[in-house]
């Protein structure tokens, strides 16, 4: 009976002590918060994985609320670091301002936004933009349901579709380089943030089609196959690949990937840490993940808009960013 | 004078420590009410600023639900509809497999076999119901697919088998209880009637806890009723309206977990809708367990 209190007391200082060992290190731990595009998660992970090896007393979470997910919370001051897979939208830069939350607009990537259908689809290799559309415009909700509907030469086999939903960046970009109109969509699909569903669903279906960034086609590459797009000017089906991208020919679906850092976590010793850890290793991790890395200039001149401070974004309101090519987003000077 | 009250006596401490004791269990009580009035205020309230945009009868009748794209149409009947077929599935599964399991526990195990299987049994309500979510998705699909060839990777039918499974534990253990309180004699008496068990079985003990049972059936249909993860995970979120169990569909938990979890901002009529579809939930089920009161009543047998 004494040996059992003795053991019951003993038993509940070691965890009360352990407890209280552990919370300082808990509180003490500086935290860099990151969330946004799930297309640009790959990369962010990646990075974080490495800082966190490479500095133990940091903590970097990363979160996938999409992109305008993540610039509700940036501009709320809730996290550092967003990533985008479309540049802010106007609301968003207004939202930002009017909470007097200034960023830095990073670019990280070039993606090869891509079709992809089931492995055994072996009729749609390659399809216009006009045959995008018609899949994917608001009319064709209910109505285009069936593979010959696209083409005449396609087999008769139901049309199953899946992609990401409207507050995701892919989706507000896809829309816009398709329908020529962002969030113009058709409603009976699919629809999740979570680009591995969309991966899991078209996997599964023989007659599915879906759409996501390229890393998360070339992390699934035994179980799908990517279609090639035959640009809006004509020509050839061109693959999305990085080297088509490099060459800007993969058009209108290549697209810059961002991060945006909020000035104020900068004056974070951390956060300003992982910033640069982001730019120096950002071109070997995003090819690892499977996207497009920016040329090394890129990376030395957002370097350099780091240091400086320059605030602001490239894409002012009412500037398309359908069709912009790796060499445009160097070219361009962020403003205010 | 009085010997057994003195200025120190504890009766008055005793009767002030009973009354606060009494307090606090009348208010621990009470909380249950409170936090069901509140919460069901807060989804009347919310509810209102919803139908006040939508009307009732768009809400009612209207076959598409696209809260979240842009040109939202409110109509529940998809939601409604998916959450019946797969409530169901699931007691098409749950209540022949419950019952049964319960029957031969309660009658025919010899006792060893019962105390081994009756906590096994329990061990499935156990398991977290996203588990049996991606059991369904990645276990349960696959083998579908191989029956019924064309089968999509996000169907109500997996979805509805799966939640069958995770509620089989509240029909067995409450249809076993409720066997179980009926009193031995009348068993006996059947026996000496030259009854075999299973004739005793389904002539006297069944219909002797047939109200027992009935509550177990009822409670079943409101846990399926509510199940979230299973239908999120394994049937798609894709608003559809149809019965045919092979396709993908959205229950109404599943769409309020796709809202809730996404980034949708306040005060805005998808983030309203919510509320709404969570109201007609909160009837459903309202209506659910009233009826199961009303059943018990009538089937009631006192001994």
């Amino acid at each position: 009976m004494q040996s059992k209190r003795v053991f019951l007391a003993l038993s509940t200082a070691a965890l009360l002590g352990g407890v209280a060992a552990l919370t300082p290190a808990w509180a003490q731990t500086a935290t860099v918060r990151v969330d946004g595009s799930s297309t640009v998660f790959p990369i962010s992970e990646a990075v974080a994985e490495e800082f966190q090896r490479a500095n133990r007393n940091v903590r970097v979470t990363v979160g996938v609320s999409g992109t305008g997910g993540g610039f509700a919370r940036f501009c709320r001051g809730e996290i550092d670091v967003t990533g985008a897979s479309r540049p802010a939208r106007a609301t968003e830069i207004e939202a930002c301002r009017a909470a007097g939350i200034r960023f830095i607009e990073l670019p990280v990537a070039f993606d090869a936004l891509t079709v992809a259908v089931h492995r055994d689809n072996t009729w749609a290799r390659q399809l216009t933009v006009a045959q995008l559309r018609t899949i994917w415009e608001p009319g064709a909700t209910g109505r285009i349901t069936n593979w010959r509907q696209v083409d005449p030469a396609f087999p008769d086999l139901a049309l199953t579709l899946f992609g990401p939903g409207s507050a995701s960046g892919t989706f507000d970009y896809f829309t816009e380089a398709i329908m020529g109109r962002s969030g113009q969509s058709r409603t009976d699909y699919m629809a999740t943030e979570d680009d591995n569903v969309t991966v899991m669903g078209i996997a599964r279906d023989r007659g599915a089609l879906g759409y996501f960034g390229m890393a998360y086609y070339e992390a699934n590459r035994e179980r799908l196959r990517s279609v090639s797009i035959v640009p809006a000017t004509g020509g050839a089906a061109v693959a999305p690949t990085m080297e088509n991208v490099i060459a800007g020919i993969y058009q209108p679906l290549a697209r810059p990937l961002f991060i945006y850092v909020s000035e104020r976590s900068l004056q974070r010793p951390e956060v300003r840490q992982f910033a640069e850890f982001f730019l120096t290793q950002g071109a070997r991790l995003s090819r690892e993940v499977g996207f497009v890395p920016l040329p090394a200039e890129a990376y030395t001149v957002a370097a350099g808009h780091l240091r400086d401070n320059r605030l602001g974004t490239r894409f002012a309101t009412g500037e398309p960013v359908v069709g912009v090519r790796i060499q445009d987003v160097m070219r361009r000077e962020p403003r205010l | 004078m009085n010997p057994t009250r003195s200025r120190f006596s504890p009766q008055p401490a005793r009767h002030v420590k009973e009354r606060v004791v009494h307090s606090l269990l009348f208010l621990s009580a009470m909380s249950a009410i409170a936090i069901t009035l509140a919460v069901v205020s807060i989804l009347v309230l919310e509810s209102m600023s919803f139908f006040r945009e939508v009307s009732l009868r768009e809400f009612l009748t209207d076959t598409q639900w696209t809260p979240l794209f842009a040109d939202p149409r409110y109509g529940v009947m998809p939601l409604v509809g998916a959450t019946l077929v797969v409530t169901s599935i699931g007691l098409l599964v749950a209540v022949p497999l419950g019952t049964l399991a319960a029957l031969y526990l309660g009658e025919f195990a010899p006792s060893r076999v019962r105390e081994f299987f009756k906590p096994t049994l329990e061990m499935l309500s156990s398991v977290p119901s996203v588990v049996y979510g991606y059991f369904a998705l990645l276990l349960v699909t696959p083998l579908l697919q191989q029956i019924i060839p064309g089968l999509p990777g996000f169907n109500m039918l997996s979805a509805g088998l799966v939640i069958g499974v995770s509620i089989v534990p509240f029909v067995s253990s409450m249809s076993e209880d409720a066997m179980r309180a009926v009193p031995m004699d009348i068993r006996e008496g059947s026996y000496a009637m030259g009854a075999t068990r299973l004739q005793t079985a389904r002539y006297v003990v069944f219909p002797a806890a047939l109200s027992g049972i009935v509550a177990a059936y009822i409670l079943a249909m409101s846990v399926a009723l509510g199940q979230t993860m299973i239908v999120a995970i394994a049937a798609g979120q894709q608003a559809n309206l149809t019965l045919d169990p092979t396709q993908p569909a959205a229950t109404l938990t599943a769409y309020i977990a796709q809202v809730a979890i996404g980034d949708v901002a306040h005060g805005t009529i998808a983030y309203q809708s919510i509320f709404a579809v969570g109201l007609v939930l909160l009837l459903m089920t309202l209506v659910l367990n009233i009826l199961g009161h009303f059943m018990r009543r009538r089937y009631r047998e006192s001994y």
